[in-house]
Order: C-alpha cells, then structure tokens, then sequence
C-alpha cells in the first residue's frame, strides 16, 4: 500500500472518516490544515465522510475515526471501517480514551437518562425517549481501541491541524507516523 | 571519585547517593513522579526504573555502587516507562481537556516524553466522587497515582497528617483524615506544602483556574526531561 518516501502514489488512497461519540472538533481541525488541502487532495480521495455524504464505507486505505464508542451504532459504523479499512486511526482524545462522553461513565446509564430527561429543571413529564429508531446507548462510553483493533492513535482535544498534517503525510509517505516537536498533545 | 557507568557514561557520586540523584546532578535525566529531592525516596511509581548490573531497579531507591554498568535511556527501559505510565492513566480517570493542571502535570509531560500516544490497556473508569468541601481547595481524587507526596508533606512538614492512603492492590485510595473523610473539616490550609505538591491535578486551589494561558504552561515550550534538569541546576 505504501509508495516509497519522496514517490507520489501510484493510485490516491482512499479515506474514509467519521465522528462516532465526539463533537466534529477534529474534522474541524483537520480542515485547518487550510492550503495543505490542495496538497491532499491531489494524493487522497474521500470515502464515506460527512465531507462527502456517501453513507456505506467501501474498501479503503487510511480510516480515520473521531469520537469514542456510546451506543450501538457507533459500533456497528468502527465495526465497518475495520473490515474495510487497511489502516485505522484514532483520530482525537474521544477516540484515544473516550474523552468528554466518558466522564459520564461513573454514573449508571438510567441515572443519566433520568437526570436529563425527566429531572432537569424545566421538565414537566419528561420522558425518556424510546424511539426504535434511536441507536441504543451503551452502559460505558469506551475507546475505540477496546471494540476492534486499532493501528496509530493521534491524541489531541482535538490534535492541531500541523499535527494532523504531520500524522498524514508520514503515513502517506510510507513512514511511521511520529509526533515530534510539540505536536503530541492530550488536551 | 566513586562512579559508575550510566549508558556507557561516567557518572560519579557521593556515598548514599542514589543513582538518580547522582545522574541528575551530572546532568542526566532518569525520569521520576514520586520522588522529591526534599523527602526520602518513596519507590513506588517506578518510572525511575534502570538495570543496574542486570537487575531492574528503582534508581531513586537505589543507592549508586562503584563500577555499576546502569542502563537507563534504552528502547527497553523506555518501553516499560511507557507501559507504566499507560497503566497509571488507565486505574484513573485522566481527561486531560478538562483537567486544571493540563500542561503542568507531570503524569501529562511523562506521556509525551515517553511519546505515549495510546493508554493501550482497558480503562477502569472509577467512581471516585470529587471533595469540595474546603473553601480554598478541591480534590478531584479521579487523578490522583498514588505517589504520596502529599501525605509525606502533611505529616513531615506541615505537620498535620491530612492525608493517607488506604487500601491494597486495586482498592488503594488516597483519604482525608477525619471523621467525615472531608477536608473541609481539618485544619488543612492552601498554604501547607501539601496543598502545592501534587505533580498531577488532585489537589487545586479553588478560585484562579485555567490562569496560565495555553502555550505559556510549565509543559508547553520544553519537555519535562529539560525542566528536571533546570531545576537541579538552580
Ligand atoms: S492529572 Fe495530568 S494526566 Fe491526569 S487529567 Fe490532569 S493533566 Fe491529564
Ligand atoms: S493527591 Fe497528588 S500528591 Fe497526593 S498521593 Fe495523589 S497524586 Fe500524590
Ligand atoms: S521516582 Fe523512583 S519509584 Fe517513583
């Protein structure tokens, strides 16, 4: 999959993305790479993508995944990018450890529901939404790495856009990606 | 004088000196998080962890021996100091976005050093409520590792014998001592040296928070290994 260093590829790669549990701020940083997006369009292809709107992820080269796993959905969409994807990355601090989503995880699931929708000043008759429609939640907000295998994790609430530019073009280039120089953050 | 070889380089040293001590003073880094030069090693976060002649140990526990071959800064040394970091993050709860001490923390600037881009191991998310009870300070015990520097500052320094530890294994908890377990029924003050000790973000003064700008942080212009050494040249 990897063209030597300094080749451009053969072919572009093909990268799907997503935001499972988190709240868009890393694609939002990732669009601050700003005018090194000429760059990587000339190299890469969008997927499956909230930049794209295809809804099914086919088979692709460099999955990355915003967001930690709450509920059903979110797993079965890591699931599909696992099958499909040759490398899978952990794209912010919500996809590296759960981050904000996972701070709930000290409380039950019920408590949380109830706090928000039946107790919550202002709330006459609240009732917890039971829609079939809506993915169920999980009981614990978990890390992407926990549900299916994971091949480099990029932390960063979110990752800066010179970092996430770094993370690619090592990858892209058939290097190891390394966060060097201040780039490697948690927060 | 004495000395002993650390990563093939001449170290020497004074007798009872420990290896980490005499390293940082030639100006070497050996990592630490439980160790403070103003108190008796405490060997429990092993972060400081060398082979000294082909045995692990503690270098901040361990005293130097003449003529030690030590290794430190090796893939392997290394690679357990990221393992060990990964497990502290993981026994807490270590969400660095919201948390006061980012870009001061110890815990925080290790990871980076150690280029710890993964906590690796399943996370146990525990449920250790937070205590606000005191007018001045918070604990948000979520963070705490256990390095009982604060306990040793209360009870050697301040005088007062707030905190302690308590528990085995995976049910260590670090607790107030008194009988509501709060701090706000001690004599604890934001002025003790256990309420400026913490190297992660248990123990916070209420009132200024997020006062230091991103970018200005202890952590942010230079790597821990750089301030440690600072530090002991001053
Ligand atoms: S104590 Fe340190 S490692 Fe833990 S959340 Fe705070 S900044 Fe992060
Ligand atoms: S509160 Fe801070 S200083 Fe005290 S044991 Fe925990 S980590 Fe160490
Ligand atoms: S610094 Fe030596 S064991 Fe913690």
């Amino acid at each position: 999959m990897s063209p030597a260093p300094g080749s451009p590829p053969a072919r572009k790669l093909r990268v799907p993305t997503t935001s499972l549990a988190g709240c868009f701020g890393c694609h939002m940083s990732f669009l601050d790479i700003d005018e090194h997006l000429f760059e990587l369009v000339e190299l890469i292809e969008f997927d499956r993508s909230p930049l794209t709107d295809i809804k099914e992820v086919g088979p692709c080269d460099i999955g990355l995944i915003e967001g930690g796993v709450c509920n059903a959905e979110n797993v079965h969409v890591l699931r599909a990018f696992r099958r499909q994807c040759k490398t899978l990355i952990a794209l912010g601090a919500c996809a590296v450890n759960g981050g904000l989503p996972a701070q709930r995880n000290h409380l039950s699931l019920s408590e949380c529901l109830r706090e928000v929708y039946q107790f919550r000043p202002g709330i006459e008759n609240g009732q917890i939404p039971n829609d079939p429609e809506l993915p169920l939640p999980l009981d614990k907000v978990r890390p992407i790495h926990e549900v299916v295998r994971i091949d480099y994790f990029l932390p960063g609430c979110p990752p800066s856009g010179p970092a996430i530019w770094k993370f690619l073009t090592d990858l892209i280039a058939g290097r190891t990606p390394r966060l060097s120089d201040g780039l490697l953050h948690y927060d | 004088m004495k000395q002993f070889l650390l990563d093939g380089q001449p170290v020497p040293f004074e007798d009872g000196q420990s290896i980490l001590e005499a390293a940082r003073q030639a100006g070497h880094y050996i990592p630490s998080l439980c160790w403070h030069k103003d108190f008796p090693a405490h060997g429990s976060c092993k972060l400081c962890i060398v082979k000294a002649a082909g045995r692990h140990v503690s270098a901040c526990a361990t005293p130097a021996k003449e003529g030690w071959e030590v290794e430190s800064a090796t893939p392997e040394m290394n690679g357990e100091r990221r393992a060990l970091l990964q497990m502290l993050f993981v026994e807490g709860n270590h969400f660095c976005p919201s948390c006061e001490k980012s870009g001061n923390c110890e815990l925080q600037a290790l990871g980076y050093e150690y280029e710890m881009l993964t906590s690796r191991f399943r996370h146990f998310y525990p449920d250790r409520p937070v205590d606000a009870s005191h007018p001045d300070v918070l604990l948000d015990f979520n963070r705490c590792i256990f390095c009982e520097l604060c306990v040793r500052a209360s009870r050697d320094v301040d005088g007062k014998a707030v905190f302690a530890l308590t528990g085995r294994g995976i049910n260590k908890h670090l607790v107030v001592n008194a009988e509501s377990g709060r701090l706000g029924d001690t004599d604890f003050s934001k002025d003790d040296l256990a309420a400026r000790i913490c190297p992660v973000g248990v123990i916070l003064r209420k009132g200024p928070g997020f006062a230091v700008p991103i970018g200005e942080r202890t952590y942010d212009g230079q790597s821990i290994r750089e301030q440690k050494l600072k530090e002991e040249e001053s």
